[in-house]
């Protein structure tokens, strides 16, 4: 009997120690995280050289990893055998106000590089910018259209981390890049 | 010491008297359990080489004896034999208490290792510490495998996760040292938190039937126990060093353990591995290093009545994830799933870069047991848990450094069972536990939380009886009650929160609006009901049947309610659903036991109902700023496995002997008439070996391991555009890998350094032949080949 009357106050002793420990924290709700290297918006404007209207093509996803699909805008038809000096601009929304994250890719330029392809070969693209070693980046480039009135998609991709010296990627073939990709958007476009 | 033996034996009562060497020594012998008379046990007085027996009352007498101290050994057929030193003062009256239950007296076995079974109408298979030993240098998954029917699902080589007969994570419990794992064992790529080299030995139980462990093991238990204190006076230990030739590795690991006649007992373990990149056949896995350190310390006092013990532990893992896996979106898949070698090879390194992870698990334990006389014994554990588990991908800028998952788990358990075995052929258990568990999901990661903070109550209590009806015939049946309570507080994107349709179903949950995030605040309850049943039969000497059923539930765990964002090393998004509701399983297993001089065998069938069976499958791409990238949700179903898992040795005579194990699961899924995701492939190992003790304790065996094609698998593939190609491409996520036959070599010899020292030295080749294989339960296969061919070198040393 003597035991087990040990052996509940030591039952007891348990349980108060774990209710005790239990009691911390508790009330306070949960802060949200301030997502940070999220790239919800990519804007491409097209200035056209010697003048006329600028044209912006634009994918912006608000909610990121969420269930809306992103939103692609052409805000007009480009014109033929123009050639555009393009300018790109990534933006965090989910932050007020938006940052740019030009600048983190410009500072990691060598780990980065932009990517362009046309179908129906609506264009070519030339690099304006390029990283320390002399390899492209591709926050500017040039775009020139094709001297037919055509229709077709033109894809702008971010890699990150791709293989710079591997053959062709340099020229802006993106077969042997490897890395994974940041950012991929891809616009119909209206050449006419 | 003779004082404290001398408590041992329950009364001691003394008459004095003067004269010398005329005193009478008289006692009763009584089972320690029922308090019944033991008859014809021998007293055995060592010092005068003197001895009788008991009589039919348990009785017994010995005249014209010495005022002194005499030193006796009772002992009895199927009982512990018992020493006491005894002094004479006149005549002299003693009780004594044996014991005689055989399972009872494993648990105080004097020398050797443990390998009682914990159960008797289970299907469960033991590894012995000579067999742990040899993967000292690997993981619990790797040893595991030893055990037919269990395999194991993989992100490549170092994250190593139990499947029993198909089932995995949160379906398996896992035991260390007394102590249930709580180490966010949800997610695929997280391994069990154990340093096998703690482990003295391991038993495997499939199915749900052991319930003082758990009642949501549908899968099974493994219980991993440190190996057996002894009752002497005894300084001993035991130190490996391992070196492998894939990933350049080695591993040391050394114990020591201090016990002393009386019962006291302290031993300490640490434990270092180091693995750089592994190669597979043709090309080096860049970034898939390990880096591992861990300790134990565990004291305590140990007697057959009483005892106590309090442990600590700590494992520290930082494991590289292959860099090639890591992808932006679902064409990045496409070109690896299609591409023969990985996007990045290096040369060899021992650096662990992003992605990769690191988990620090801590455990304290105390616990206290106490036997009573003609009742039984009870058990009270308080065990603290802390997982700490980072995940670091591959980020840009400022948050390079930073870690992308940051959770901490934290459990406190205490429980208690009780074991009333004073008669000898009908035992009872019962217990409660209860725990409580907080996780906390660091936000300053920058990265939304893929586990939300929660809190959780768990409270489960059991009965188990175990019937003997005579010689043969051993009944098992055991009921469960648990409930779980889990508190969570989350941020839902407005956007997902909508498209789930949880605004309509759960608008109560919301506690605050953000805009475009809202904090939910779900509180889910779970009643569990398990039970189970089973029945041994011995049917001459050489054959025995197992027979037994078992209904088990198991309630959602996080990752399946609450899953919502990216998972980078699964390159997809997961979402989990509030919805899910508890699991239920029915299963029915047989088990054949056939052993004669030459031949061992067991046969084990089982076959598993399992309604609202909870799993991910893919259902569509979501377009991000990446692109297109795979989606896949927790599910239901209905599904039903069965399999036959086969283990057979034959022994030619002392040397030669041939081994098979071979094991067959099919997995469908009853509701949509498909095959299961994720089921194991069919597959046979055999082994021949050799041994012989006059050659150094030689012992080889050669290998081969045969894989079949997992042929039944839903098919899961959808087409993706690719603007490169400007074409509709296929996502191969379903496709299955060829069938795959390996060969392996292991062989040891022992020397004897000195009476209580010896050496074993180990040789053993994995993947001779170097061949290219990929197994469809690796995360990895996508991207890359297994491992190739590996050497591997180990000294052991006991002393």
């Amino acid at each position: 009997m003597k035991n087990l009357k040990q052996l509940s106050l030591i039952l007891l002793a348990a349980i108060a120690f774990v209710s005790c420990s239990n009691d911390d924290d508790a009330t306070d709700n949960p802060v949200p995280v301030n997502e940070e290297e999220v790239i919800t918006t990519l804007t491409a404007t097209l200035t056209p050289v010697g003048g006329g209207t600028e044209i912006t093509l634009q994918k912006q996803d608000s909610d990121g990893d969420g269930p809306d699909d992103a939103v692609i805008t052409v805000s007009s038809p480009l014109a033929i055998g123009t050639t555009y000096n393009v300018n790109l601009e990534l933006l965090n929304e989910t932050e007020s106000p938006a940052e740019s994250i030009n600048e983190e890719i410009e500072e990691e330029d060598d780990e980065h590089q932009f990517f362009y392809t046309a179908t129906n070969d609506v264009a070519t693209f030339a690099y304006v910018d390029f990283d320390g070693d002399g390899n492209p980046l591709g926050l500017e480039f040039t775009l020139t259209t094709a001297d037919v009135a055509s229709t077709g998609n033109i894809t702008i991709k971010l890699i990150h981390e791709p293989n710079k010296s591997a053959e062709g990627v340099s020229d802006g073939d993106i077969t042997n890049a490897g890395g994974e990709t940041d950012i991929e958007a891809i616009f119909p476009v209206v050449v006419e | 010491m003779k004082y404290f033996i001398s408590i041992l034996c329950f009364s001691v009562f003394s008459f004095v008297q003067s004269q010398n060497c005329s005193s009478t020594f008289s006692g009763e012998v009584h089972d320690f359990h029922d308090g019944t008379p033991i008859i014809n046990a021998t007293i055995f007085i060592e010092n005068l080489n003197k001895y009788t027996t008991t009589d039919v009352n348990g009785q017994f007498s010995i005249n014209d004896l010495c005022n002194d101290v005499i030193k006796i050994e009772v002992s009895h057929l199927a009982c512990e034999t018992k020493k006491i030193d005894v002094t004479i003062d006149g005549d002299t009256y003693l009780e004594i208490n044996l014991e005689h239950h055989i399972e009872a007296l494993s648990e105080v076995e004097v020398k050797g290792v443990n390998t009682s079974k914990l159960t008797k109408t289970t299907q469960e298979t033991i590894l012995k510490s000579e067999t742990i030993d040899r993967f000292s240098s690997l993981n619990l998954g790797d040893a595991l495998k030893q055990v037919s029917g269990v395999s194991s699902i993989n992100t490549g080589s170092t994250i190593v996760k139990p499947v029993i007969n198909g089932l995995h994570s949160s379906r398996i419990i896992v035991m260390t040292n007394g102590v249930r794992l709580q180490d966010q064992e949800w997610g695929i790529e997280h391994a069990p938190n154990i340093d096998l080299n703690t482990a003295g030995s391991i038993n495997v139980i499939k199915g749900a039937n052991a319930l003082a462990y758990g009642g949501d093991a549908i899968g099974g238990v493994i219980v991993v126990k440190p190996s057996k204190i002894s009752l002497k006076d005894s300084l001993y230990g035991k130190t490996i060093i391992t070196g492998h030739s894939n990933g350049r590795g080695y591993n040391l690991n050394s114990s020591l353990t201090k016990t002393y006649k009386k019962g006291w007992y302290i031993g300490a373990q640490a434990s270092l591995k180091r693995f750089g990149d592994f190669e597979a056949p043709d090309y080096s896995l860049t970034n898939t290093g390990l880096n591992t350190k861990g300790f134990s310390v565990n004291g305590g006092f140990k007697t057959f009545e009483k005892g106590f013990n309090i442990s600590y532990s700590y494992l520290d893992n930082e494991i590289g994830i292959l860099r090639s896996s890591h992808i932006g979106n679902v064409n990045d898949l496409v070109n690896a799933i299609n591409s023969p070698e990985p996007s990045v090879i290096e040369d060899f390194s021992y650096d662990i870069n992003a992605p990769k992870q690191e988990v620090t698990h801590q455990v304290f334990k105390t616990e206290f047991y106490k036997r009573f006389k003609k009742f039984g014994r009870v058990d009270i554990q308080y065990d603290y848990q802390n997982n700490h588990r980072y995940e670091y991908d591959i980020r840009v800028g400022d948050d390079k450094d930073k870690p992308a998952v940051d959770l901490t788990l934290k459990t406190h358990t205490l429980k208690t069972n009780v074991k009333l075995d004073s008669k000898s052929n009908v035992t009872y258990q019962f217990g409660v536990n209860a725990s409580f568990q907080n996780n906390f999901a660091d936000p300053t990661t920058g990265v939304r939380r893929l586990i939300p903070d929660y809190d959780k109550y768990d409270l489960g209590t059991y009965v188990i009886s175990s019937l003997r009806l005579n010689n043969d015939i051993n009944l098992d049946f055991g009921l469960r009650y648990d409930f779980n309570q889990i508190d969570a507080k989350k941020f839902y994107r407005t956007s997902s929160w909508e498209e789930r349709g949880y605004d309509t179903d759960f608008p109560d949950l919301v506690i605050d609006d953000l805009g475009t995030q809202l904090l939910v605040n779900p509180v889910l309850n779970y009643h569990n009901v398990s039970a189970s049943a089973g029945i041994s039969y011995q049917l001459n000497d050489n054959s025995n049947f197992i027979f037994n059923y078992g209904l088990s539930n198991r309630a959602p765990n996080a990752s399946e309610l609450f899953s919502d964002g990216l998972h980078h090393s699964a390159a997809r998004i997961e979402l989990g659903d509030l919805r899910i509701k508890q699991e239920t399983s029915n299963r029915v297993s047989g088990t054949y036991n056939y052993k004669n001089e030459a031949l061992t065998l067991n046969i084990e069938a089982f076959y598993n109902h399992i309604s609202d069976y909870i799993f991910i499958e893919p259902t569509g791409t979501t377009q991000t700023i990446r692109g297109a990238f795979p989606v896949w949700s927790y599910n239901q179903t209905n599904a039903s496995l069965y399999g036959l898992d086969l283990t057979a040795n034959y022994s030619f005579n002392n040397q030669w002997y041939i081994n098979n194990k071979s094991s067959f699961i099919k997995g469908r899924d009853l509701t949509r008439n498909d095959a299961l995701i994720d089921m194991p492939s069919t597959k046979t190992v055999n082994s021949i070996g050799y041994t012989n003790k006059k050659w150094l304790n030689l012992n080889t065996e050669l290998q081969s391991e045969l894989v079949f094609r997992q042929n039944d698998y839903p098919n899961n593939n959808f087409e993706v555009y690719n603007p490169t190609t400007d074409q509709m491409v296929l996502v191969d996520v379903s496709t299955t890998p060829p069938t795959y036959h390996l060969l392996h070599l292991q062989s040891n010899i022992t020397l004897n350094i000195s009476e209580k020292t010896n050496l074993n030295i180990g040789l053993n080749i994995t993947n001779i032949f170097n061949t290219d294989y990929r197994e469809n339960l690796n995360r990895s296969r996508y991207f890359a080949d297994d491992l190739g061919r590996n050497i591997m070198l180990q000294l052991k040393l006991n002393y």
